[in-house]
C-alpha cells in the first residue's frame, strides 16, 4: 500500500514509519506545520524546527520520501480559535481530540486520499482490529500507560478504512529500544506532554491576552458571592489552589464553571453521578444501545459492561447510558468520577475496545 | 571539473607549477564567462553562488558610494529575489540607508517610468532583476539602463533566472554589476558569478588574501569556478537552438493547462522566460496538487521553501495580487525536456486538479 505517514519528529511516528516501511509497505513521511511561526527553539513543544529536522533526518535514514504541509491555518481556526473561544465560554476544551478531528483525519487524511495515498499512519498508540467483514474496532494500546483512544473517540468506519496505527502493537520502552537498535536520532527523544501550542505550560500565560480581563464572582454551594477573579478561563473544575479563598473552615474546590461565575464547594461536591453528552458518535457507526435498553441484555455489553472514561489519563468506570441520536445521558452507579469539567470528552469502552464517545456539556454533583 | 576534484590539488594562488595549473584553469573560465557576457575578464569575480553576489555587488556598491558621499538611497523592485530583497532590507534596517521597494504591474513588469521617478540625487544602486525566478517576466532593462546610465546612477542585476535564457546587453543596458549562479544553468552547486564593472568601485565583504581584485579574498573553489565556466559557455553557444526549442515546448505545456477550466496565466503573456510557465488554479489547495503531480512524476513548484521545509507565501505572487485561495504553480522545460514530458506532465495535471476538486478544495 502507498501509506502516508505523519511524522513530528517524536519515537512514537519515527517508529510508526519504521515499521510500515518493514512490512513492506510504500511509504512517505510528512510533517505537519501547524505553528503559523516555527518557534525555532530546541526542544521545546511540537512543530519546533527542530522537530521537523528531526522528522526528516529519520526519512532520511529510513529511505523514504518527505514532505512538509502546512496546516497552521486549518489548525489556527479549528483548533486553536476552538480552544479560545471555549475557555472563554467557561469549558475546558481538549484541543488532542478536536485537532483529530478536524485536522489530521479530516484535511490531511481526505488530502492523503486525494493526492494517491491508500492509508494514512500516524504514531498514535491505539490498536486496530478489524472483523472478517472489515468492520474496524479500536483498541486500547498494548501499553496502557499510553493509550490514546480517548482522543480518537470520533473515527469513523470510513476513516479507520485507510487508517494505520502500527505502534499500538508495542509498549513505550520498546519501541525506544527498536529505534535505537534502527539508529533512528529520536530513539531517547523526551516524551511530548501539555498542550503543543502552549511549549511553556503556561495556560493562563497564553490565554490571557487574547481573552483579556474577565472579572467575575466565586460563588459558594449556597449560591451566595465569596469574592471575585479576574478571568474564569484561570481555572479548571476539581482546581483547589490559587482561588485566593484561604480561611474557610474547610477546604474550596471549583466545582463548576458557568459564564463568568466559578462556583466553589467541598470536595464532595466534585463526585459526578450524572453526565450529559452531546456529539456522541460511535466507532461502528451506530450505538450498543439505544433508549433505555438495558445493557444486561446487550449482546456486546452483557457480562462485561459498559464503562465511561471522563479525561484523558482517567480511568474507566462503569456506567449506564440512555442514547438519543448524538446525546447521551451517562450515570455512574458504583464508582463517581471527580471534577468532571464540561468540554471534555466522555469516552465510552466495553473491557479494551473503544466504542465511541461525545463532548460533556453537562454534569451533576452526587450531592 | 573532475580533474580539480581527483588529481589537480594546486592552489590557483601559489606560484608553484600545480598552483599555475590551477590558475590557468580558472583564468580560462573567467574568459568564458566574459565571453558570454560580453565584459572584460576583469570584471568577471567568482564566488559561492548567486546570493552572495547579489550581496556583494549591492552591498559593496552601496558601502563605496556612501563612503565617497554620493548618498545612501537604494531602488529595487518587490518581486527580486530574497537574496536582493533581504540584502538591501538590512542595508534599510540596520546601516541607516534610505530604500525604496518600486511595486511591478498587475503582469509583473515593473513600470519603468515609475522605477527611474523613485531614483534621486542621493541614490547610489538600483538593482532590478533580469528576469523573475517564479512568474519568469523578463524587466524593461533596455529602458532602465540607458535612463539611469544617462543620471550616472549604477546599475545592478540578478541574472541568476534569465542568462542563457534570454539575451543580457550588458554594455547596452550600462549595467554596473550582474549576479550569475551556476547551477541554474546545469552548472555545479555552490559557485556564483559577481560581474563589477572596475569604474564602479565596491567594498569587500570578504576580507583576507586579496584574490579577486581584492573585492573577494578566499582560496578559489577551482572545480567549481572550472565547471561554472564550462556551464556558462555551453548555455552561451546553445541559446540559439535551445531558446525555441524551451519556447516550443513550454507554449505546447501552457496551452494544455490552461484548457483546463479555472486556469489561468501568472504574469505576463510575451515579456517571460521561454522556459517558465506560472499558472493559477481555482477550487484546488497548492500544496496538495504539487504533491499529487510529485507522486505522479511530475516536479513542480510553488514559491519558496521556508525553514521548516513548508511551502512559504511567495512575495511575488502578494506583489501581483494573485488571489491566496487559488493554487499557484510553476512549471517549467528544461535541458532534457521531451515533447512526450510535455504531454504526460498536461494529462498528469488534469487529473490531479480533477481529483481535488472531486474531493473538495480549501484546506485539502
Amino acid at each position: 500500500m502507498k501509506v502516508l505517514v505523519a511524522m513530528s519528529g517524536g519515537v512514537d511516528s519515527s517508529m510508526a514509519a519504521a515499521l510500515l516501511v518493514e512490512q513492506g509497505h510504500d511509504v512517505t513521511g510528512v510533517h505537519l506545520k501547524m505553528a503559523a511561526t516555527p518557534s525555532g527553539l530546541p526542544g521545546k513543544g511540537c512543530c519546533t524546527l527542530d522537530d521537523a529536522r528531526d522528522a526528516r533526518r529519520v526519512a532520511d535514514r529510513l529511505g523514504i520520501a518527505f514532505a512538509v504541509w502546512d496546516f497552521s491555518a486549518a489548525f489556527a481556526e479549528r483548533v486553536v480559535d476552538d480552544f479560545v473561544s471555549e475557555y472563554e465560554a467557561g469549558r475546558t476544551p481538549n484541543p488532542c481530540v478536536r485537532c483529530n478531528e478536524r485536522v489530521k483525519y479530516a484535511a490531511l487524511l481526505d488530502r492523503a486520499r486525494a493526492v494517491g495515498f491508500d492509508a494514512l499512519a500516524t504514531g498514535h498508540h491505539v490498536r486496530l482490529r478489524r472483523d472478517d467483514d472489515g468492520t474496524a474496532h479500536l483498541w486500547r494500546a498494548a501499553d496502557a500507560d499510553k493509550d490514546q483512544t480517548y482522543v480518537l473517540y470520533m473515527a469513523d468506519q470510513r476513516q479507520l478504512v485507510a487508517t494505520l496505527w502500527p505502534v499500538g502493537e508495542y509498549r513505550k520502552s520498546s519501541l525506544r529500544a527498536m529505534a535505537a537498535e534502527r539508529g533512528l536520532l529520536t530513539a531517547a527523544k523526551p516524551d511530548s506532554s501539555d498542550i503543543c501550542f502552549i511549549p511553556d505550560g503556561d495556560l493562563a500565560g497564553f490565554l490571557r491576552p487574547r481573552l483579556g480581563q474577565r472579572a467575575g464572582s466565586f460563588v459558594g454551594p449556597d449560591g451566595l458571592t465569596l469574592g471575585g477573579h479576574d478571568g474564569a478561563y484561570r481555572f479548571t473544575v476539581g482546581q483547589r489552589r490559587g482561588l485566593g479563598l484561604s480561611g474557610r473552615s474547610q477546604p474550596l474546590y471549583v466545582t463548576a464553571i458557568n459564564g463568568r461565575q466559578v462556583h466553589v464547594g467541598g470536595r464532595e461536591r466534585l463526585r459526578c453521578k450524572r453526565l450529559l453528552a452531546r456529539g456522541v458518535s460511535w466507532i461502528a457507526g451506530h450505538p450498543p444501545i439505544t433508549g433505555h435498553q438495558p445493557i444486561a441484555e446487550h449482546p456486546l455489553l452483557a457480562g462485561i459492561g459498559l464503562t465511561a472514561q471522563v479525561r484523558y489519563r482517567g480511568r474507566p468506570l462503569r456506567c449506564e447510558a440512555d442514547i438519543v441520536g448524538d446525546v447521551a445521558q451517562v450515570r455512574f452507579p458504583d464508582e463517581q468520577p471527580e471534577s468532571v469539567a464540561t468540554g471534555q470528552a466522555v469516552v465510552f469502552y466495553s473491557g479494551r475496545e473503544c466504542l465511541g464517545g461525545g463532548t460533556i456539556t453537562k454534569s451533576w454533583p452526587v450531592t | 571539473m573532475l580533474p580539480y576534484l581527483e588529481a589537480e590539488h594546486g592552489n590557483p594562488s601559489s606560484s608553484h607549477r600545480a598552483g599555475r595549473a590551477a590558475r590557468a584553469a580558472v583564468e580560462q573560465a573567467r574568459e568564458q564567462v566574459a565571453t558570454a557576457l560580453g565584459v572584460a575578464p576583469l570584471d568577471v569575480v567568482f564566488t559561492s553562488g548567486g546570493t552572495e553576489s547579489d550581496n556583494a555587488a549591492i552591498k559593496g556598491t552601496a558601502w563605496a558610494a556612501r563612503t565617497a558621499g554620493r548618498g545612501n538611497h537604494l531602488v529595487t523592485t518587490a518581486i527580486e529575489h530574497h537574496a536582493v530583497l533581504e540584502t538591501v532590507q538590512w542595508l534599510a534596517d540596520h546601516q541607516g540607508f534610505e530604500l525604496t521597494v518600486v511595486p511591478v504591474q498587475p503582469d509583473g513588469v515593473v513600470d519603468a517610468d515609475r522605477l527611474l521617478d523613485a531614483v534621486h540625487d542621493d541614490t547610489v544602486l538600483v538593482s532590478v532583476m533580469a528576469a523573475n525566478n517564479e512568474i519568469g517576466t523578463v524587466q524593461p532593462l533596455e529602458v532602465i539602463g540607458p535612463a539611469l546610465a544617462g543620471r550616472r546612477v549604477p546599475l545592478h542585476t540578478d541574472a541568476v533566472q534569465a542568462f542563457g535564457r534570454t539575451h543580457l546587453d550588458v554594455a547596452g543596458w550600462s549595467l554596473s554589476a550582474l549576479s550569475l549562479s551556476a547551477h541554474k544553468i546545469n552548472g555545479p552547486k555552490g559557485v556564483g558569478v559577481w560581474v563589477q564593472a572596475r569604474d564602479v568601485p565596491a567594498q569587500s565583504l570578504l576580507h583576507g588574501g586579496g584574490q579577486e581584485r581584492g573585492i573577494r579574498s578566499g582560496t578559489f573553489n577551482t572545480a567549481g569556478i572550472v565547471g561554472c565556466g564550462a556551464a556558462v559557455e555551453l548555455a552561451a553557444q546553445t541559446m540559439d537552438v535551445e531558446v525555441p526549442r524551451l519556447r516550443w515546448l513550454r507554449d505546447r505545456l501552457l496551452s494544455g493547462l490552461l484548457a483546463v477550466d479555472g486556469v489561468g496565466l501568472n504574469g505576463h503573456a510575451e515579456r517571460r522566460l521561454p522556459h517558465n510557465a506560472n499558472v493559477a488554479v481555482d477550487s484546488c489547495n497548492g500544496e496538495a496538487l504539487l504533491f499529487a503531480l510529485d507522486m505522479a512524476g511530475v516536479a513542480a513548484s510553488a514559491g519558496s521553501a521556508c525553514q521548516s521545509g513548508a511551502a512559504a507565501a511567495s512575495h511575488v505572487l502578494s506583489a501581483i495580487d494573485a488571489p491566496a485561495d487559488k493554487a499557484h504553480l510553476r512549471l517549467t522545460c528544461g535541458r532534457t525536456t521531451t515533447q512526450a514530458d510535455i504531454d504526460t506532465a498536461v494529462e498528469v495535471f488534469g487529473d490531479c486538479v480533477k481529483r481535488l476538486r472531486d474531493a473538495g478544495g480549501g484546506y485539502l
